[in-house]
């Protein structure tokens, strides 16, 4: 277990020194594997569609080369002992993600999203690394956790000034740029529920009466609970967003259970969740609709309509079998609006088959789990918090939008963490990987032996 | 708090394996009910992602494809779509295929297990085969003779080669260019509504779809049952034959266009088309033996196919005599389609032995090696080799000094008959000229070619609409054709 990076410990160590390994080169080595996987990807997707590598492929490999490269070096001269796994992971996802959305821009030459999608993982990367050079300690973001709710609750409200799209009020259009806060606002809100629950967690610990095996909370209590679930309800009302409300109180339910340990809380929180659901399900046309085509996906062939979009998601994934069809060969494209973004899971389906698919998925597993690893590596709860919050909106978000295309749970109009085009969602996935490579970092270097602050 | 965190991980990774539990769900276990959709349009697409094969006629293809850039990417062409349109149907990307094009539609686009090199061969490589070819028996000059010898107008030809069967020429008209059917356009369904609409009817294959009431070139039937029956020994002789005659049972009765039909020989009735005599031999056969024969000769046969159906022929056999009579002239219920005509006359200049028609000699790849071949066919005996001697004999007659003199070809042994048959509402149609003929060339040991043209002119005179002066010059184009190549 000694590399380059490792330092021997003193011979006469007044507290155990095991100073773990650094592994900043086996994260270098799997960034490189990351970026010659979505370079191979891109031009496989050329040969496939014309016989030739695409012209871009070299620009293409470099840019996404010298941006990894970048974030690299942040973190080797910032976050030394973070995670080696988390970055290259972002890399890769984010890169196959490109990929993906380029494969689709050559099916319509009038819409191109790739080259938009390039600019906003460039910022989104630029923010990674201005997030883990200037955010020296993640204990900082417990003091500003009020105006991080304050700021979530207006990015949230701010769509509803502006007309809906789709159905579907969380966008904001500024010159030109769609722009989907709600975005922001999930990690604003992991934030301020890591720092709440960190300060709040044993009054919220409290128990009331037992019923069957559960310890209920006191009524007392209730008062936070009931109010996220508010504004869940409100999320979902106003903007007719199931996925985001199903996040934000599936995120609160979570961080509540692991702050408090109270099964009780998660009886309260499925209980409030289904009611809302059902009543929401039952009242808004709009989300009724969604809940109608999971139940029956094929009934507007039946009508004679021809498919709808998660009919021809079910399609493009059937179409893939095991092995898939390969990169540039199938015709996802048939899935029609949406397609890069909130479908963009049935293209790699598809293309990429059930092995390619269950990789993506190993993927974002592997993300999460390593989000859980930092938060069982900190001592202090809001470190912890703020970990395990971030890896379960990965995990919940990747739930919700997959299950989704897959016909697994009512479709929700979500963007797949890294792989959908979508320049709000790159942008706070970085963020979040940024945050986690921080705690990572705390985590890991609190055993170097050196008395942590 | 750790312990709590580490059921938020089992949540999470119980999350991961629904995803991976439904992923292997729709992707594997329920797979081929989804790709199997109707509504699915993979398969459409993978079916026009490349070259449709073609359908050969003299060696020479009479479709091609064209690559249209668009999602159902090749597209259907023809060179001289009206004149083999008859032959190869349609393949239309919205309207499906029809004839040739729907028959051979597996090699032609690429599906047919055969064209691989080796079994799951595809299934292997995940690639598919090119479309195949169709080479098909038509004789390239006898279909465009056939063609200009209708001129447009309504009617249709079919030729078939007497001994083996082989269809030569398969024309109807008035014809239309499948090609405009093949796109998925808005022209496309305006096409395909204009065809539809046609008081015309352009897209139906009067040659083997239609049926038309025979006239007198049923009168070959009757007579090949009266010899075979042995109703007549002699043709020579005259048959004790009244005109006009009183159908059985009734007090109508029967004429003739001319004179000289009452008692008249065999030979001289078939000559100048007595239709007194051949009311009253078929009456005279019975209508077991009648029908029997007509079957022989392919009548009521519903599953004949050459590789598409053939609208089956009728000779109804539940009749009273008076209804026989007319029967037997080719009216009442008797209706045929040209082909089965054409067979009728193929099987007097054959021996009397009926070989079915086919239109596929063999499909191959697209490199040209075989596929499958016509094989062999069964063979029926419509009548006894004498008798088939002395029809061919009765119908070189009509051509040498008969109603048929229009047909004859110098230097060549032609048999025929001609027909006009009535139809409509107490006969006030306009009557159908029939021809049906055979042909033997000077060199040659058998008759390579026998023909039928139905003509169905409704601008014409009813007088000038006989068999002789509309339909045996088209007969003879299309039998010279045959025999000059």
């Amino acid at each position: 277990m000694t590399n380059a990076g490792t330092t021997v410990a003193t011979a006469d160590p007044p507290a155990p020194a095991v100073r773990l390994p650094r592994r900043r080169g086996i994260e270098l080595a799997l960034i490189v594997l990351a970026v010659l996987l979505s370079v191979y990807g891109y031009c496989d997707v050329g040969l496939a569609k014309n016989g030739t590598v695409p012209p871009g492929a070299a620009g293409y490999g470099a840019g996404l080369g010298v941006l990894a490269l970048l974030a690299h070096i942040a973190v080797r001269l910032r976050a030394p002992y973070a995670d080696p796994l988390l970055l290259p992971i972002g890399v890769l996802l984010n890169g196959l993600g490109l990929v993906l959305i380029y494969r689709l821009d050559l099916e319509t030459p009038g819409d191109r999203a790739a080259p938009t999608q390039l600019v906003w993982s460039t910022l989104g990367v630029t923010l990674f690394i201005v997030v883990v050079l200037v955010l020296r300690d993640h204990r900082v973001l417990q003091r500003y956790s009020y105006v991080c709710v304050v700021a979530a609750l207006v990015l949230l409200l701010l769509p509803i000034l502006f007309p809906a799209v789709n159905g579907a009020r969380i966008w904001i259009r500024i010159a030109g740029f769609s722009i989907q806060p709600g975005e922001f606002a999930k990690v604003l809100l992991a934030v301020f529920f890591a720092a709440y629950l960190a300060d709040n967690r044993n009054a919220l610990a409290y128990a009331g009466r037992r019923v069957w095996f559960m310890q209920l909370p006191t009524g007392r209590v209730l008062g936070p609970i009931v109010a996220i679930w508010l504004l869940s309800v409100g999320v979902l009302v106003l903007e007719r967003d199931l996925g985001t409300s199903l996040l934000f109180f599936g995120l609160f339910v979570v961080l509540l259970y692991v702050a408090t340990g109270r099964t009780g809380w998660i009886a309260v929180g499925l209980l409030l969740a289904s009611l809302g659901a059902v009543a929401v399900g039952w009242l808004e046309p709009h989300v009724h609709s969604r809940v109608e085509d999971w139940l029956h996906p094929f009934a507007s062939i039946d009508a004679g309509q021809g498919p709808n979009q998660l009919a021809q998601s079910l399609f493009a994934f059937a179409a893939g079998g095991v092995l898939g069809t390969g990169l540039g060969l199938g015709h996802s494209i048939l899935i029609g609006f949406a397609a890069k973004s909130d479908f963009i899971l049935a293209t790699a389906g598809e293309e990429l088959g059930l092995a390619g698919l269950s990789a993506i998925f190993l993927l974002y597993g592997l993300l999460v789990e390593r989000g859980y690893r930092a938060g069982l590596s900190l001592r202090e709860p809001f470190g912890r918090l703020l970990a395990v919050g971030l890896a379960s909106i990965v995990a919940l978000q990747v739930f919700v939008i997959a299950g989704g295309v897959c016909g697994l749970i009512p479709l929700t109009g979500m963007a797949m963490p890294f792989l959908a085009q979508g320049g709000s969602s790159v942008v706070t996935n970085w963020a979040m990987v940024a945050l986690l490579i921080r705690v990572s970092d705390s985590a890991r270097s609190q055993y170097d032996g050196e008395v942590a602050p | 708090m750790t312990r709590y965190i580490r059921h938020a991980a089992v949540f999470c990774a119980l999350l991961l394996v629904a995803l991976l539990v439904n992923a292997t769900r729709i992707q594997v276990v329920q797979a081929g009910r989804y790709d199997d959709n109707p509504a699915n349009r993979r398969a459409t697409i993978a079916r026009y992602d490349q070259k449709r094969g073609d359908i050969l006629v003299g060696g020479k293809p009479v479709t091609g494809s064209r690559d249209t850039g668009e999602q159902l990417r090749y597209e259907r062409t023809y060179t001289n779509g009206p004149l083999y349109a008859p032959v190869t149907g349609f393949a239309s990307q919205v309207y499906g295929t029809t004839l040739l094009e729907h028959s051979g539609d597996a090699v032609l686009s690429g599906t047919d297990p055969l064209l691989t090199p080796f079994p799951l061969w595809n299934d292997l490589t995940r690639a598919q085969s090119p479309g195949g070819n169709v080479v098909t028996t038509l004789n390239r000059a006898a279909q465009q003779a056939a063609y200009e010898g209708l001129g447009g107008r309504k009617g249709a030809v079919a030729a078939v080669e007497p001994s083996t069967g082989r269809v030569l020429a398969l024309v109807s008209s008035p014809s239309y260019d499948p090609a405009v059917l093949s796109g998925n356009s808005a022209a496309t369904e305006r096409s395909w509504a204009r065809l539809n609409s046609d008081p015309d009817k352009p897209m139906l294959n009067r040659a083997v779809r239609q049926t038309y009431p025979p006239g007198s070139t049923f009168k070959v039937v009757t007579a090949a049952a009266a010899l075979d029956a042995g109703v007549v020994t002699d043709v020579d002789k005259p048959t004790d034959s009244p005109d006009p005659y009183t159908l059985p049972g009734t007090s109508t009765t029967l004429t003739n266009e001319g004179d000289g039909c009452a008692d008249a020989s065999l030979r001289a009735a078939f000559e100048w088309s007595c239709n007194t005599v051949f009311a009253k031999l078929g009456v005279d056969v019975g209508v077991a033996d009648m029908a029997a024969t007509a079957e022989d000769f392919g009548f009521n046969d519903a599953g004949l196919r050459i590789p598409f159906s053939v609208a089956p022929s009728t000779f109804d056999t539940s009749v009273d005599k008076a209804q026989l009579a007319l029967s037997s002239i080719g009216q009442y219920n008797t209706r045929a389609t040209p082909l089965q005509m054409a067979m009728v006359a193929a099987a007097v200049a054959n021996g009397g032995q009926v070989r079915p028609p086919y239109l596929v000699e063999r499909t191959t790849t697209d490199d040209g090696d075989t596929v499958s071949t016509s094989g062999s066919r069964p063979v029926r005996q419509a009548m006894h080799p004498a008798t088939a001697v002395r029809m061919k004999e009765l119908m070189e007659d009509v051509v040498t000094e008969g109603t048929g003199t229009n047909a004859a070809i110098p230097g060549a042994t032609v048999g025929g008959k001609t027909g006009t048959a009535q139809h409509g509402l107490g006969n006030s149609g306009t009557p159908y000229a029939w021809f049906v003929s055979w042909a033997q060339g000077e060199r040659d040991l058998e008759p390579k070619v026998a023909v039928a043209v139905v003509v169905e002119d409704a601008s014409a005179d009813r007088g000038d609409i006989t068999g002789g002066g509309v339909a045996a010059p088209i007969a003879r184009a299309v039998m010279e054709a045959v025999l000059g190549s």
